[in-house]
């Protein structure tokens, strides 16, 4: 056991755990951030999507002293009433079927926003590939992402 | 409009008064309903008013609808709200909506499967929505003394056109929830509706991508410990001993031991299905905890013998043995050749196949599957010594209540099962197994728990779609017309065999067969059971029929169709050939079929399944020798469509599904060891190998709606070998595609 100091959506936390624990079980089980899924735990699934100084890490396999005093954002963090254009765009679409997976889908997602304003349907080919959805709404993630790609140019 | 006789009864009326006393029912949850949405929330009324299981108003005209049934992305959660909505007459904006209880007084049937949600809650929600609305109506008439017949309602207001009098739903919600209930209230007309037909935003959509704890996994309350246990690694093996000397003494475990989940004196129901019921246990604070501590821990097994145990009062057995695939398929060929079990014979086959100038035969198979539904098994326990509380993913609560209670020794009501929203099923969580560890976990370690399968556990513990093969032969004569039709079909454990689906009843002589072999694997329903395989071989076979007759694909099912319609052969074809014959000229039409394109190869396929009817186009190319579909074509006719939008989002899922499982989906086996135990290995369809368009028509009509999670899904399979053969020249016979693509 040690302490670890964390930073997660803008909020500092401070938790005495092993530090090879993984930070999705550290969001999960110790801060009650359960958005952020648990599917596989080997980095296969894409369901445990954060971000990492910005980066979309698989939190399943990310040790906690990893993120230690680092920037961590979980799908609770992307935006403070769930008005960012990617969950804009989800909800329009009306993407999820059973909703499991969404969150990990849309934290890939932003991160492929941020380098690639304007996706083609082969860049999210790409960049989503790693992100399963049991029930199938690919199509409509495809769809969602490229109207967030609209909804935030227009904001800019 | 049509006038029903109230048939939901009064009790569930009294009850509904009964339990709004008792408070043991209503967990109000607030915003979960439509208005969480991005929307100012609704005011939340001081007092609700029961008018029946499953509508309460309050005071200011909000509107709670309960939803039965479970939620596991099939959208049961909006869709039949909606049926409430219509017939009650509301404004969709006013409604929240709730996840009820698993509660049997309450409600009819509060079971995830077999496509019957909306089918079966048809009727009684439209009476409950129904009955309301009169109720409300004669608490007016009786307030303003005018006769009910000239009171009528539009979207939550109740209007009395001769005195200009109206009022909201909410200022005779008390005056109508105290009024007995009408022997018969009026249906609405289906050409009125305004809800039922439209296309309604999922009301859970908001929580799912803000990522709010909806699920069982998410679960959490004071005290909570969380459970996970060690099962054998192969089927064939049990529990023999285990060291737990270091496990124990790591840190946050509390206790280690071991469980029997069904003892040997229960009688078990098909849905408690499982192979293995002795399990090591490890308890702790935290998941990866007991994760590392249940690593550390060593566990002897021992072969099993064979195992006798009680289902539905009738003794059943499973197997001993250390089962494999290559072992399976030698056995599988084997029981081809040997007469089966006959479930229909029409004609003289044996004589026609004897007399035939040619036969065709072709072998199908298919391998196990497993569900692999994106939230891995849990569930949340707490069991005393008079009571339990249960809350997890379950797709049939009402099986898992009598194994409970025998199990437990609790009187059913003793048992509370909630039921968690579900990150997918497939069928896999109409079996219960995993709320009977729960429970007795719990009640062993004495504490509130939260049992957690990772991953592996989840793909290695059972509860597969079983593996099948089917032999088909047709009889030809000198001018190759068809003369006879055969089917031998089988599995391990259990043939797929549906005997009197089409093309019975379309070909004079026809005989029917089914064969299995025992097993010690434990299968159980994947989306649409049997059919997602008899579909795929069955819609092979007919598409190479057509080939060698030189007859286009489309019209030689439709010429067969047209014989079932016209002059059937038989008496117990349990399909509609009009309605069939309805999708496949609908996607022959919306695909524009005759149209072809350089480089895109077309496969059709049609099936009746789950009283719904399914015709799918697929196109497929060929990229660097890998297969791509990249578009669907689907027509459904499943009756009258309740969320449209949500309708076309499931049936693109479920051909995604098709399209993933027909090219990769397999779960290999060697000496009883399942040869894939995560995603790694097992490969699920993923972004990139998804089609860019998929377009679901629907045939309109007026019918009673039917089931629309599963049907789409058999179709696919065939559709796909189909245009493989237009792709590459040769039939596809065994599933998964692609390793027949890659060992040519």
């Amino acid at each position: 056991m040690a302490t670890t100091n964390l930073k997660i959506n803008g909020k500092e936390y401070s938790v005495d755990v092993d530090p090879s624990t993984p930070l999705l079980w550290v969001l999960r089980d110790h801060l009650n951030l359960v958005g952020t899924k648990y599917g596989c735990g080997v980095a296969a699934c894409g369901a445990c999507v954060v971000h990492l100084e910005g980066e979309a890490v698989r939190s399943c396999v990310t040790k906690i002293n990893r993120a230690a005093g680092k920037e961590v954002v979980t799908i609770e963090g992307l935006s403070e009433h769930g008005d960012h254009p990617l969950q804009k765009a989800w909800e329009q679409v009306d993407v999820p079927q059973c909703g499991y997976c969404q969150s990990g889908q849309i934290m890939s997602a932003a991160v492929l926003l941020r380098e690639i304003p304007n996706p083609t349907d082969e860049d999210i080919d790409l960049a989503m590939t790693g992100n399963i959805c049991r029930c199938g709404t690919y199509l409509r993630i495809r769809e969602a992402i490229h109207l967030a790609a609209e909804i935030q140019t227009k904001l800019k | 409009m049509t006038e029903v006789k109230n048939n939901m009864g009064r009790r569930s009326f009294l009850k509904a008064a009964l339990l709004a006393g008792g408070g043991m029912i209503v967990h109000f949850s607030w915003p979960v309903g439509s208005k969480a949405a991005g929307k100012d929330a609704l005011e939340i009324p001081e007092e609700w008013f029961e008018m029946n299981s499953y509508i309460k108003i309050g005071k200011n005209g909000v509107v709670t609808l309960f939803n039965p049934n479970p939620e596991f992305g099939q959208n049961v959660k909006t869709s039949l709200p909606m049926i409430l909505a219509e017939e009650l007459d509301i404004d969709w904006e006013q409604v929240i909506v709730e996840q009820a209880d698993f509660y049997p007084e309450r409600y009819a049937r509060q079971f995830t499967g077999g496509s019957r949600s909306v089918m079966e809650a048809w009727s009684p929600l439209r009476t409950a929505g129904a009955t309301a609305r009169q109720m409300l109506v004669l608490a007016a008439a009786t307030e303003w003394k005018v006769p009910a017949s000239e009171i009528t309602t539009q979207q939550g207001t109740l209007l009395h056109a001769v005195s200009g009098k109206q009022a909201g739903y909410g200022e005779f919600a008390s005056a109508a929830a105290m009024r007995p209930v009408p022997e018969s209230v009026k249906l609405k007309n289906v050409s009125d509706f305004r809800i039922v037909g439209s296309s309604k935003s999922n009301v859970e959509v908001k929580n799912i991508l803000m990522g709010k704890p909806l699920f069982g996994l998410d679960y959490k309350t004071d005290g909570m410990l969380i459970a996970m246990v060690v099962h054998p690694p192969a089927f064939g093996l049990r529990f023999r001993s285990m060291d737990d000397s270091v496990a124990k003494t790591m840190p946050g475990i509390k206790s280690i031991f071991t469980i029997d989940s069904l003892t040997e004196d229960i009688d078990q129901n098909i849905f408690d299905a499982t192979s293995f019921t002795k399990f090591a246990v490890v308890v702790g604070n935290t998941t990866w905890e007991v994760l590392q501590a249940k690593k550390a821990l060593k566990v002897e097994w021992e072969a099993e013998p064979e195992r006798i145990f009680t289902m539905g009062g009738r003794k059943a057995t499973f197997p001993s043995g250390l089962e494999s695939t290559e072992v399976h398929r030698a056995k599988m060929q084997e029981l081809t050749k040997m007469p089966g079990n006959v479930s229909r014979r029409d004609g003289d086959p044996e004589k026609a196949f004897q007399s035939a100038a040619r036969i065709l035969e072709r072998t199908y198979t298919a391998p196990f599957l497993a569900h692999n539904a994106m939230e891995p098994v849990n569930c949340f326990a707490h069991v005393t010594a008079d009571r339990a509380e249960l809350y997890g993913p379950t797709q049939a609560p009402e099986f898992i209540l009598g194994t409970l209670s025998q199990r437990l020794g609790l009187p059913k009501e003793k048992i509370l099962i909630r039921l968690a929203r579900m990150g997918g099923g497939f069928g896999r969580r109409a079996y219960g197994h995993h709320l009977i560890e729960a429970a007795v976990i719990s009640k062993h370690a004495q504490a509130p728990i939260k049992l957690v399968y990772t991953r592996e556990d989840e793909m290695t513990a059972g509860i597969y779609r079983p593996t099948y093969s089917a032999t088909y032969r047709a009889a030809f004569d000198e001018n190759n017309q068809l003369l006879a039709f055969h089917v031998k079909a089988g599995g391990i454990p259990e043939s797929p065999l549906h005997a009197n689906r089409f093309p019975a009843g379309a070909i004079d002589n026809y005989l029917a067969e089914g064969w299995q072999i025992p097993s010690n694997i434990t299968v159980g329903a994947f989306r649409a059971p049997r059919s997602n395989f008899m579909a795929a071989a069955e819609q092979s076979f007919l598409d190479e029929l057509a080939a060698e007759m030189g007859k286009d694909p489309i019209d030689f099912r439709l010429e067969l169709l047209e014989r079932a319609r016209t002059n059937p052969i038989g008496e117990r074809n349990d399909y509609d050939a009009a309605r069939y014959a309805g999708v496949l000229e609908l996607v022959r039409e919306k695909s524009k079929w005759k149209e072809t394109t350089e480089g895109v190869h077309r496969g059709v396929s049609a099936y009746f399944c789950h009283n719904s009817y399914v015709a799918e186009v697929v196109d497929l190319v060929m990229k660097n020798g890998i297969p791509k579909v990249e578009k669907i074509v689907a027509a459904i006719d499943c009756g009258i469509v309740i969320n449209k939008d949500a309708a076309i989002n499931m049936a693109g899922g479920a051909i995604v599904d098709g399209i993933g499982n027909a090219l990769y989906g397999e779960l290999p086996f060697k000496d009883g060891v399942p040869q894939k135990n995560n995603f790694t290995t097992y490969q699920l369809i993923r972004m990139n190998e998804a089609p860019k368009e998929i377009d679901v028509h629907f045939v309109k009509n007026e019918k009673d709606p039917t089931g629309m999670g599963e049907p789409p899904f058999p179709p696919t399979f065939a559709a796909v070998a189909n245009a493989l053969y237009k792709a590459t020249g040769r039939r596809f016979y065994n599933q998964p595609f692609i390793n027949e693509l890659k060992s040519s």
